[in-house]
């Protein structure tokens, strides 16, 4: 964790406390958080993973002195969001995805130098601050274009850069990269890593329902559903949680004897071809379960012994997506009734962009233990090319 | 430790951190830091709406051609029916008094709840500036807007119709005009923070008021003629009341303007409710912010 050298005399950055919030609704009223606890400390990178519903949303409204909690206590840097909201506004921002603030017959320079007026900028302070950000964020060749005809990836780029502005302590990232290519993804994660790694305490809480952006970003990730966090920890740390073996894809260039020759070797749990081999390759994958990853020695030894030449080997790792599934019995892709209705209003992101419904069953008839990983690892992949 | 802080060389550009190194420090600011805060956040709420006149000419067309051809529509019927010259100077001030009045409508009593829709409002409340200094800056923007589309249909309607102004008292004239402004955007305000409350419904009631509100201020007759409803008008209406004030200071010993009080009494009636309609739009605007934040359906966009 990137602590800031003056971390030790700060308050957290964040500390959530019991903090509960239910809205008024009909026909009852809907809890949104259901008592959260949470420590962030400056210089953290910190997410909130969970699918619509969970109330990332909500608790990052609450942050923000958007909104009040029903109860419980939340502080930003020692400050209390119901009292010093002030003060709290003077050192956070916080950039949302598919944001369209602004007003569209100004330019990108003008609007952002607007945004420095509310954020207390002197005025050529504004102008040359914006300057800078606007050629960091990569946004030169746009400066003087209207904010109207920006790009979705270039909008997001100039709302970052506002987010930027005021240089916050503390940055909220409400889905950043909510409806962005990949390029346009990757370059607003690079500087949101680029703006945190220039000064030490600086802190950044990130909402997302992409798992590899959150797994690629954060120092620490909480897991919440249902208006409850239910995990929190290290990205490894969660993993760990449910990793209860060690899986590995093997490719060789055959294989005599068929699995029955893997399956009695020492350390091997299991053994099965891999659902996703190319019929047509001249190569055999198959998914093995060992016992622990110091088994694989073994195994590597005796294949040789048998002739065949291993083509290609790799860990197959549980995701963030095990995680979740591991803990509330459900995929990212099945989407929770739940309060924080925003999020589905915000464009258009569907079960598509949430990483494919989740790995349950696709491979699990052919070998119990091994097709779930596999598949998630399948699912993995497109989530990264999502964002 | 983050992925990109071991690997990545510090961006110059991002390094700057405004008030120390320290976000106690940081957050600490003086009075007098407050001030030229919400100073600058009411410049800056002000200036998309003077670079928007600028870089949309159409409103050449819409904002003085429209109004004046409507100003002309009167003078013409005012003129077939022999009526005497100095209505059609009234006709003309009104014309030109009107671009205030629908700029408080349109661009005042909505914008809110416009804001609110696209996402703006939320940003605003989360910025470090009172939220009044925001509808101060949409007000002097307005004006700014205003003053042209006003300056533009008065000259232009002058020089076509033939208008002679009689100006005894240039400084009340100057102060009425002022107070007239300040009233008008003053109640704008108000109807901002109103029209955000009520939601939707607010646009209907934004074109349920114009017509009434033009009638019952006399914006092409002298509002004395109005007699009783006159009078409520001109201690309800701004517009009322500071149109009524420019025409008998503009048009000085004009026998048609009756039945109001002196220019002195308005100029108090305007000053009377600029305190009013600040002090009640700060109070609401207040009101809002903690509704907000305990229902969480007024700034947030989606909600």
């Amino acid at each position: 964790m990137s602590t800031a050298l003056q971390g030790d005399t700060l308050p957290s950055a964040i500390d959530v406390r019991a903090v509960r919030r239910v809205y008024d609704a009909k026909p009852e009223p809907v809890v949104a958080l259901a008592g959260v606890d949470l420590q962030v400390a400056p210089g953290e990178f910190f997410g909130l993973l969970g699918p619509n519903g969970a109330g990332k949303t909500t608790l990052i409204k609450i942050l923000t002195t958007l909104l009040l909690p029903t109860g419980g206590d939340a502080r930003i840097f020692g400050f209390d969001v119901v009292e010093e909201s002030g003060r709290i506004r003077r050192i956070m921002n916080m950039v949302a995805g598919g944001e369209q603030s602004g007003y569209g017959i100004l330019t990108v320079r003008e609007q952002l130098w607007m945004f420095s007026q509310f954020y207390g900028l002197r005025a050529r302070e504004g102008w040359s601050r914006v300057d800078e950000l606007v050629d960091a964020v990569g946004l030169a060749e746009q400066r003087l274009q209207r904010v109207s005809t920006l790009s979705t990836g270039q909008r997001q780029k100039m709302n970052m850069a506002r987010g930027l502005l005021n240089d916050p302590w503390i940055l909220f990232l409400d889905e950043p990269t909510l409806g962005l290519d990949v390029a346009a993804a990757r370059s607003i994660r690079e500087l949101v890593l680029d703006w945190k790694a220039a000064v030490a305490g600086r802190t950044v809480l990130l909402t997302t329902h992409y798992m590899a952006e959150a797994d690629e970003l954060c120092d620490r990730i909480a897991i919440v559903d249902r208006g409850r966090i239910l995990a929190i920890g290290t990205p490894d740390e969660l993993k760990r949680r449910v990793q209860r073996e060690s899986i590995f894809r093997l490719e060789l260039d055959h294989l005599d004897g068929g699995l029955a020759v893997l399956g009695r070797l020492p350390g091997v749990e299991s053994a099965a071809f891999a659902a996703d081999a190319d019929p047509e390759a001249q190569r055999v994958a198959v998914n093995l379960a060992l016992t622990d990853d110091a088994a694989l020695g073994g195994v590597v030894t005796a294949l040789g012994g048998t002739g065949s030449h291993i083509l290609a080997l790799r860990k197959s790792e549980p995701t963030l997506e095990d995680v979740f599934v591991e803990l509330v019995g459900r995929g990212f892709g099945d989407e929770a009734e739940g309060p924080d209705r925003g999020s589905t209003d915000r464009g258009g992101h569907g079960g598509d962009e949430d990483g494919g419904g989740g790995p349950s069953g696709a491979t699990g008839g052919e070998l119990a233990g091994l097709g779930g990983h596999d598949t998630v690892a399948e699912d993995r992949d497109a989530v990264g090319s999502a964002p | 430790m983050s992925a990109g802080d071991s690997i990545r060389p510090a961006n110059p550009v991002f390094a700057s951190t405004r008030g120390g190194t320290d976000p106690r420090v940081a957050s600490a600011w003086t009075p007098r830091e407050v001030v030229a805060s919400n100073v600058r956040a009411l410049i800056g709420r002000a200036y998309p709406r003077v670079r928007g006149m600028a870089r949309e000419p159409s409103w050449l067309f819409f904002e003085i051609l429209l109004p004046f051809l409507t100003t002309s529509a009167f003078v013409l019927v005012y003129r077939a029916l022999g009526a005497p010259d100095a209505y059609v100077g009234f006709v003309v001030l009104g014309g030109a008094m009107a671009a205030f009045w629908l700029n408080v409508v349109w661009m005042m009593a909505g914008q809110l709840y416009w804001e609110k829709s696209q996402g703006n409002l939320e940003l605003y409340f989360a910025a470090p500036m009172n939220l009044m200094s925001v509808l101060l800056g949409m007000a002097v923007g307005g004006l700014i807007m205003s003053s042209t589309r006003a300056a533009a249909v008065l000259v232009i309607s002058t020089i076509v119709f033939g208008v002679t102004f009689q100006v005894e008292q240039w400084g009340l004239v100057i102060v009425v005009f002022a107070l007239t402004l300040s009233a008008l955007y003053g109640l704008g305000m108000m109807l901002a923070s109103l029209f955000l409350l009520w939601g939707r419904e607010a646009f209907h009631m934004t074109n349920l008021v114009i017509e009434p509100v033009y009638f019952v201020s006399g914006l092409n007759f002298p509002v004395g003629r109005l007699g009783a409803l006159g009078a409520l008008a001109i201690a309800t209406i701004p517009f009322a009341v500071g149109l009524d004030a420019m025409r008998q200071l503009v048009f000085a010993g004009q026998p048609y303007i009756t039945g109001t009080p002196s220019p002195e009494v308005e100029a108090l009636i305007l000053a009377a409710m600029t305190v009013v309609f600040s002090l009640l739009s700060r109070w609401l605007i207040r009101r809002i912010e903690r509704m907000a934040r305990s229902r969480g359906s007024l700034s947030i966009r989606w909600q």
